[in-house]
């Protein structure tokens, strides 16, 4: 697992960041993740337009037709065209992951710097973050989505609490070291207030540990997502997402594979991508730690 | 050493109470009444009523925080609603191959890892670490749950080398449900090593540049031995803690590869219990796990005495 646990000191300008783009696509593997991860949003943001089929649409007629011209990927056991709902359900599958960083980073940050610039605060806090560090991923997961419900946004709520605790981990032990750092301390003095220097002087330092942790957490959460609606108690089965594909297709391994075997490979893409991206960025935001995870 | 030993005792407790707490929170943010929703649609008044009052849930939300404290203090988990037995006979009965899967996942991840993870390090930027950490990248992107059932079909359908699914009959012989356990295992073992290789060929590198293993090579020592006395050595305190972790984390994979496979463990358990809404064995076997983690990484750091004489607690 990759954790960038130390702060690089990085400017935003734009610059800034073509020059960490270069850095990126010079690497090879990073160069394909990045433009499988753009094939994959691409086509899941159109999706009216690229979708040869509609992906509810039943044809009995067409049932568990295999691969070939006219359905690429194949037809489901309602006749469905798998290729089509593989495009559909990346649209779902990518946008909870998408969402899940979004709110577990909210989460994360509130928590870290809450217990990393106050240290009365830090004890309370970094033990409720132990605490829901001991519960393992998934079965936290789907004990809040029993709890709250089975729904896309109780998933979305459920992973984004279960992901939140590692950010905040992170978000902490950086600031516990930027607020120490020299211009802190002359914000300080020149009486910038604490909301101040927080928000803009440590929140802006500790954007490259939380992009390579963010990346990571999206394709965590692809893959947590997958697996609560492969156990039945995330989404609910008749919406097309890559877990709830492989879900269905699974009664019908043997005669006809191919219903969970594309979603499943199309998992396997969006993570490998999104982790070798992860792994990218971590390289060249934050040398220290180039090559040795 | 017994003083750190109690000091993390009681941190411990202090972690327990509030992962108590939390188990706690999560059964009160269902939305409605907790007993309706456990009971479905087809309950009658009377029987949500008998149910609030068995739960407590008619009384006080502090009350019941405090009684449910004081029955945890004395190792009462509450009632099955479904199974109507005590949770934690229930969570007793299912232990036993969500034990040998843990421990059949660690040892295949282990055996997978440690040389895998050394020669990486070792052979460090050639092409084997090369396909080593590519290996590595692709089983940690894959889900167990995809690859169990692509594995089941391979191996138990095609080709019926190993039962498909399920753990024997009641009277089934070891042999019979270890042969049911392969797969699951390997599936487990296969997607867990990656973090293990990642960590152990990061840990090697690490022992590999320090000046002891210069020393042990001037010295004339063979490559063999100044890399298994030296330098594996060196590496294993970091590698024990990925170990505990990955211990942890193969109970998370339980859940789902039990239910692939049919495995009447703990993990299956959860499953069907969050699918009959059984909300005392959910709150069981969250505190029971997130107890068994807790443990864990208590002994790991104990462990680190033995491996380290340089600890010192």
């Amino acid at each position: 697992m990759a954790i960038a646990s130390s702060p690089s000191v990085v400017s935003g300008s734009s610059s800034d960041r073509w020059q960490i783009l270069r850095l990126l696509v010079t690497r090879k593997t990073v160069l394909i993740s990045l433009i499988v991860l753009i094939v994959l949003v691409g086509a899941a943001a159109l999706a009216p337009w690229i979708a040869p089929f509609d992906p509810y649409k039943l044809s009995i007629m067409n049932r568990l037709k295999a691969p070939g011209s006219l359905h690429w990927f194949g037809t489901d056991d309602f006749g469905r065209d798998v290729f089509s709902r593989v495009i559909y359900g990346g649209r779902l599958s990518l946008t909870v992951g998408f969402m899940v960083v979004v709110l577990s980073s909210a989460l994360g940050i509130l928590l870290g710097l809450v217990a990393g610039f106050f240290r009365g605060a830090d004890k309370v806090v970094s033990r409720l973050i132990d605490a829901m560090m001991a519960f393992p991923d998934i079965l936290l997961a789907i004990s809040l989505v029993a709890a709250l419900g089975p729904s896309l946004s109780n998933v979305i709520i459920a992973l984004g609490i279960v992901y939140a605790p590692r950010l905040a981990r992170i978000v902490r032990a950086s600031t516990l070291v930027i607020r120490e750092l020299p211009f802190v301390e002359a914000a300080r003095a020149l009486g910038v207030p604490t909301r101040r220097i927080v928000t803009v002087h440590v929140l802006r330092n500790l954007m490259s540990p939380l992009l390579v942790q963010g990346t990571f957490t999206f394709a965590y959460a692809i893959l947590a997502e997958a697996g609560l609606s492969f156990l039945g108690v995330g989404v609910s089965p008749d919406i097309p997402t890559w877990g709830t594909m492989i879900n269905g297709g699974q009664q019908y391994m043997g005669t006809a594979d191919w219903i969970m075997v594309f979603p499943g490979i199309a998992i396997v893409l969006a993570v490998m991508s999104l982790q070798l991206v992860g792994d990218g960025l971590r390289d060249v935001l934050d040398p220290r730690l180039r090559k040795e995870l | 050493m017994l003083r750190y030993i109690l000091n993390r005792l009681v941190g411990l407790v202090v972690v327990m109470f509030i992962v108590a707490t939390i188990v706690f929170v999560i059964l009160r943010i269902t939305p409605g009444d907790p007993a309706a929703v456990m009971l479905g649609p087809q309950a009658t008044q009377q029987d949500i009523a008998a149910l609030r009052t068995q739960l407590g849930l008619d009384q006080s939300i502090l009350t019941q925080y405090v009684t449910w404290l004081g029955h945890l203090a004395r190792g009462d988990l509450g009632q099955s609603i479904f199974l109507n037995k005590p949770v934690l006979t229930v969570l007793a009965d299912r232990a036993e191959p969500t034990f040998w899967l843990t421990l059949m996942s660690l040892a295949i991840a282990t055996a997978i890892a440690l040389p895998v993870g050394i020669l990486s390090a070792v052979k460090r930027g050639t092409a084997l670490d090369q396909s080593v950490q590519g290996f590595s990248m692709f089983t940690s992107s894959v889900p167990s749950f995809w690859l169990g059932l692509l594995l089941m079909e391979f191996f138990s359908v095609k080709l019926g080398w190993l039962p498909v699914a399920g753990y024997g009959g009641p009277g089934a012989s070891i042999g019979e449900r270890l042969s049911h356990l392969i797969l699951p295992a390997v599936v487990l073992g296969l997607v867990n090593s990656a973090l293990i290789t990642r960590f152990i060929r990061a840990s090697m590198l690490d022992v590999l540049r320090d000046d002891y293993v210069r020393t042990a090579r001037a010295k004339g020592l063979t490559e063999t031995r100044v890399i298994l006395r030296h330098g594996v050595r060196n590496a294993l305190i970091p590698i024990l803690t990925v170990l505990g972790l990955t211990a942890a984390l193969l109970v998370s994979g339980a859940v789902v590869t039990e239910t692939v496979f049919g495995l009447p463990g703990v993990g299956s358990l959860v499953v069907s219990a969050v699918l009959r809404r059984d909300y005392p064995v959910i709150q069981g076997a969250l505190l029971v796990i997130a107890a068994i983690y807790v443990l864990i990484n208590l002994v790991i750091d104990l462990l680190y005495l033995l491996v380290d004489p340089r600890v010192r607690y």
